[in-house]
Order: C-alpha cells, then sequence, then structure tokens
C-alpha cells in the first residue's frame, strides 16, 4: 500500500515522541552535563562550565580505566562462554525432538527470572560457610576447604561470570536454535551422503548458513553485558576493593554516592561511545560478509 | 540449568537454624512457612513492593501495546518518507545503555516531580520496551491478509476504523506474546527503579528484595521466600506459554 496521506505519520508519532524525549534528547543532555562541575551536594554552587576537565580526569583516572578494563573483560569472557553454551544448547535442542518441549522451559527458567534475584540466588549459593557450590566441591574432592569465593579477585570474577552465563545463555540459545530451524533438512542429508563429517558439517554448513542470526545474537548479548549492572551490584558490589566494578556501577557510585552529576556524567558517556564502537563494528560486520 | 532456582524453593522452605547448617541439607527437615509470612511483616511492606510492581509493569505493558501497536501498523502496510529513520531510531534505542541517560532524566524528573512516582518508570520502561514491541508487533501484523482491510476500506471504513476493527482484534495473539515480553522486562527492571523510586512506599520488588534487613545475618530464608514469589509469575508464564514467549524472541532477529 502506497499512502500520500499523513496517516503514517499520525500512527508513528506517538512512539517517535517518548523515544525522542526519554532517549534521545537525554543523550545530547549528559553530554551537556559532562562538560560542566556539577555536584547536588553543593546544590548553591549551580552548574559551572568547565570545557572537557571531567573527560581529562576520566582518563587520568585510574578507577575509570580499571572499571572500563573490568567491563571488557566481564563482556568478552561472557559473550565467548554463551556463544559456545548456547551453540551446544541449540544444537541439541534443534536435534531432540521429543524433549524439545521440556528442554525450552528448562532454558526459559533462568532467562525469565529477575537477574537481582538471580544474582542473589547465587550469592547464597556462593556462601563461604553454608554455600552449596562450597559443600558439592568439598564433597567431590575438587577443593579441600571452603573457599571465600567472593572476598578473592579472581574467585568473585569466576563467581560472577559463571551467574550471568547461566542467566543469559537461554537467549543465544534460543536464536540460535530460531536460525537452525531455517536451514532444510536436505542440506544436511545431502552433506551425509558425500560423506562429511559431522564436526565437519557444522563448520562449512551450519555455521555459515547461520551467520546472520549469530551476528545479530552477538550484537545483542555484548551490548547487553557492556552495561552490565544489576548482577556486580548485588554480588559483590565491585569488590573485593574495586576488582568487579564495571562502568556502570562506577557511574551511578559516582552519581549516587558521591553525587558528582558531571563527571557521573562523562562516565556516562564513555560507556554511550563504547556502547556506538561495538555497534558500529558488529554492523559492518554483518554488512559486509553476508552479501 | 534449573537446579538454582530449585534450590531457592527449597531454601525458601527452611528454618533459619536449617539454613545455616554444614554441609547444607538437600531437604528440609520440615516445611517452615513462617519465611513466607516474614516476607509481608518482617519490617519491610513487601506488599507494597508488590502492588507497585504490578502497577508499573502492567501499565508499561498496555502503553507498550497501544503506543506500538500503531507504529507496527503503518511500519507493516504503508512504505512511507523516513521509514528508514524510524526503524534506525528504534534500533539505536535498543542498543542503548540505560546508564547513559539517568543524569539528565534524574534531574529532569526531580525538578518536574517524577520521583517517587509510576509515571517516572513507567516512562522510561515504555521507550525501552518500544523497540521490542514493534518489532514482533510489524512480523505479526505482516502475516495478516491484506484484502480484509482492503473490503473494510471499500465498505467505507476508515483507515483508522478498519485498524482498531479488524487489524487489533486479528492480531491478538501477537499481543499476547508482546504483551508477556514486556512485562517481563518491566517487571525485572533495576537500575531505573533503584534510582527513581527511593522512597520505600514507591519501591518495586526487585529493589525491595535487596532491602530485607538482617539483625545478625542476612534472612536468606525470608528473601528466597519472597523472590520465589516473584518469580513463580514469571515461571508460570514460562511454562504455559513457552512457544510464544521463544515465537516473540526470536520475531525480530531471524529475518536479520
Amino acid at each position: 500500500m502506497k499512502s500520500r496521506s499523513y496517516l503514517p505519520y499520525y500512527f508513528i508519532a506517538p512512539a517517535a515522541i517518548i523515544i525522542f524525549g526519554i532517549a534521545l534528547y537525554p543523550i545530547l543532555h549528559t553530554f551537556y552535563i559532562s562538560l560542566h562541575q556539577i555536584n547536588l551536594k553543593f546544590p548553591d554552587l549551580g552548574m559551572s562550565f568547565i570545557w572537557f576537565e571531567n573527560y581529562i580526569r576520566l582518563f587520568r583516572d585510574v578507577r575509570a580505566m580499571g572499571a572500563l578494563l573490568n567491563t571488557v573483560f566481564f563482556t568478552v569472557s561472557t559473550v565467548a562462554l554463551e556463544l559456545v553454551f548456547g551453540m551446544i544448547i541449540a544444537l541439541l535442542m534443534d536435534r531432540a525432538l521429543r524433549f524439545r518441549g521440556i528442554l525450552r522451559a528448562t532454558v526459559l527458567i533462568p532467562w525469565a527470572m529477575p537477574t537481582v534475584v538471580a544474582a542473589m540466588l547465587w550469592r547464597w549459593m556462593y556462601n563461604d560457610q553454608s554455600g552449596i557450590i562450597n559443600a558439592m566441591l568439598v564433597a567431590t574432592g575438587i577443593t579441600s576447604e571452603y573457599m571465600q569465593f567472593l572476598a578473592e579477585p579472581v574467585l568473585a570474577w569466576t563467581a560472577v561470570i559463571v551467574t550471568e552465563v547461566w542467566k543469559t545463555t537461554p537467549f543465544m540459545a534460543l536464536l540460535l536454535l530460531a536460525g537452525l530451524q531455517v536451514i532444510p533438512r536436505e542440506v544436511y542429508e545431502a552433506s551425509a551422503i558425500d560423506g562429511a563429517s559431522k564436526v565437519r558439517t557444522f563448520f562449512t554448513i551450519t555455521l555459515p548458513l547461520i551467520r546472520p542470526v549469530l551476528l545479530v545474537a552477538l550484537l545483542f548479548r555484548t551490548l547487553d553485558a557492556f552495561r552490565v549492572f544489576d548482577v556486580i551490584f548485588v554480588m559483590t558490589g565491585g569488590g573485593p576493593g574495586n576488582a568487579t566494578e564495571s562502568l556502570s556501577l562506577y557511574t551511578y557510585k559516582t552519581m549516587f554516592g558521591a553525587l558528582d552529576f558531571g563527571y557521573g556524567s562523562a562516565l556516562s558517556i564513555l560507556t554511550f561511545a563504547c556502547v556506538v564502537i561495538i555497534s558500529v563494528f558488529y554492523i559492518k560486520f554483518i554488512g559486509t560478509k553476508t552479501r | 540449568m534449573i537446579f538454582p532456582f530449585v534450590w531457592q524453593t527449597v531454601t525458601s522452605l527452611k528454618s533459619p537454624g536449617e539454613i545455616f547448617r554444614v554441609p547444607p541439607s538437600i531437604f528440609p527437615d520440615e516445611l517452615y512457612i513462617q519465611n513466607y509470612k516474614d516476607v509481608f511483616t518482617a519490617g519491610v511492606p513487601f506488599h507494597w513492593y508488590l502492588r507497585n510492581s504490578v502497577i508499573v509493569a502492567g501499565l508499561t505493558t498496555l502503553i507498550c501495546l497501544i503506543v506500538g501497536s500503531f507504529a507496527s501498523y503503518v511500519l507493516a502496510r504503508f512504505k512511507f518518507r523516513g521509514q528508514a529513520l524510524f526503524l534506525g531510531l528504534l534500533l539505536a534505542v535498543a542498543m542503548f545503555p540505560q546508564v547513559a541517560i539517568i543524569s539528565p532524566l534524574f534531574l529532569f524528573f526531580r525538578d518536574i516531580g517524577l520521583l517517587n512516582t509510576y509515571p517516572g518508570l513507567i516512562l522510561p520502561y515504555t521507550t525501552f520496551a518500544l523497540p521490542l514491541t514493534i518489532w514482533i508487533l510489524t512480523s505479526f501484523f505482516r502475516e495478516l491478509p491484506v484484502d480484509l482491510e482492503d473490503a473494510a476500506l471499500i465498505d467505507g471504513c476508515s483507515p483508522f476504523q478498519s485498524f482498531y476493527r479488524i487489524i487489533v482484534p486479528l492480531a491478538a495473539p501477537g499481543m499476547v506474546t508482546t504483551a508477556i515480553l514486556v512485562f517481563i522486562f518491566a517487571w525485572n527492571e533495576f537500575l531505573f527503579a533503584l534510582i527513581f523510586n527511593t522512597a520505600n512506599h514507591m519501591r518495586t520488588v526487585t529493589v525491595g528484595i535487596t532491602m530485607f534487613p538482617g539483625l545478625h545475618e542476612v534472612p536468606w530464608g525470608t528473601i528466597f521466600a519472597a523472590s520465589t514469589i516473584i518469580t513463580l509469575p514469571l515461571v508460570l508464564m514460562v511454562l504455559l506459554l513457552q512457544k510464544r514467549i521463544v515465537q516473540g524472541l526470536t520475531a525480530g532477529s531471524v529475518k536479520g
């Protein structure tokens, strides 16, 4: 249907106005605030324009750079693990016709749980005295004594990453499964007749065919992991020290702990800039290689 | 995969003494229901949190469906100038880090008195749920036959009438799918709820469960009783409507 009237514009106007008002305009405003000194602890001082001083401070701030590195580390490790586990689960679900319903329900439960609840739960399971994980590790002889998972940087990272991977692998698996299901069965049959091994079939046929879906899933998971807040806030609060502090968490603490909105906004813009870079990278990748 | 969920329920049924036993018992000695009573009486107004979450998530869902179905309808049926721009806008919001806009929104909401109100959460939730809503609904609307609307137009319906008399009822299954996904998103959201609604009587459940005070120890039994209460509706939805949920989740992504 081709329309010469203004009808489509009336229909999209409410959505466009909400998105513009609550997402697009505010991001410009965040940038504006980031060029000012503004601290809600001292409301009488108001806002003073200080050019890019907040950004200069940011690149000299060891804690901010640490948070950036932490976030990158968290994103890369969780997304890589989700990809591997998600692919395995998706392949299993694609084959297992009879149990697909049960598998799907099982996988959807971690997905549907609030992240905060999942993080609370895992924090309890990692408990250094009564946690089930310590009990199981000792019972199976993997470790000899109970460990303080959340008090040790490497262990705390492991704990947080395991929780995130458990919570978000289902999303990856379901998207990949949807991609697998549109591959015609004949393709596999043909490859089996030609004598290709299963591993070879996977890398030369399955993987290239689900590549578009795979990239979309990776893009969304990467961006989601990059803004991580809830899991770390609940499980470690960024500790021990600032070992597991993410950019979002540091931003939150700067704005609502120290009430430093100017610098907090500069940190927000840093997150935003990273997200833009990641998106551009992926979109280029999706655009060039699928053609 | 579901062991942690089972463990949550098991822990919620243990007495305080049993919870800290080493090594932990797999089955509770006795079903300790007191935790569930404590959720509503242990100094935290959990029933308020529940009410707030129901209102915020419910209204977010409703608004998203109304606003989203209008936009999806024209995206599915018309070609218009600026369409690509609008789609790009949606994609941008879907990728947006929420933390990037909390400073101006906080100051703005503070100045116009939207902190500690329902609209203060519903507005940002709607914004961030709209891309998903519109993608799913557009893919549903595209599958509906155009002939029916053409017939309605010939019979003298206005485009608006044909939209709400014909398209909307036909797309009901798609609406249900979308509603579940938006509801789960809004029910589970944490960051905005933590920042914008700090008054105790306006908190939502996700922020609420981090608020249970411990006298000496973290009251895990009560926390997991509360967790079970707020997770149960979601788990029921998942078990009953899993096919739809998966369909909705993957609607936008498979076509690329």
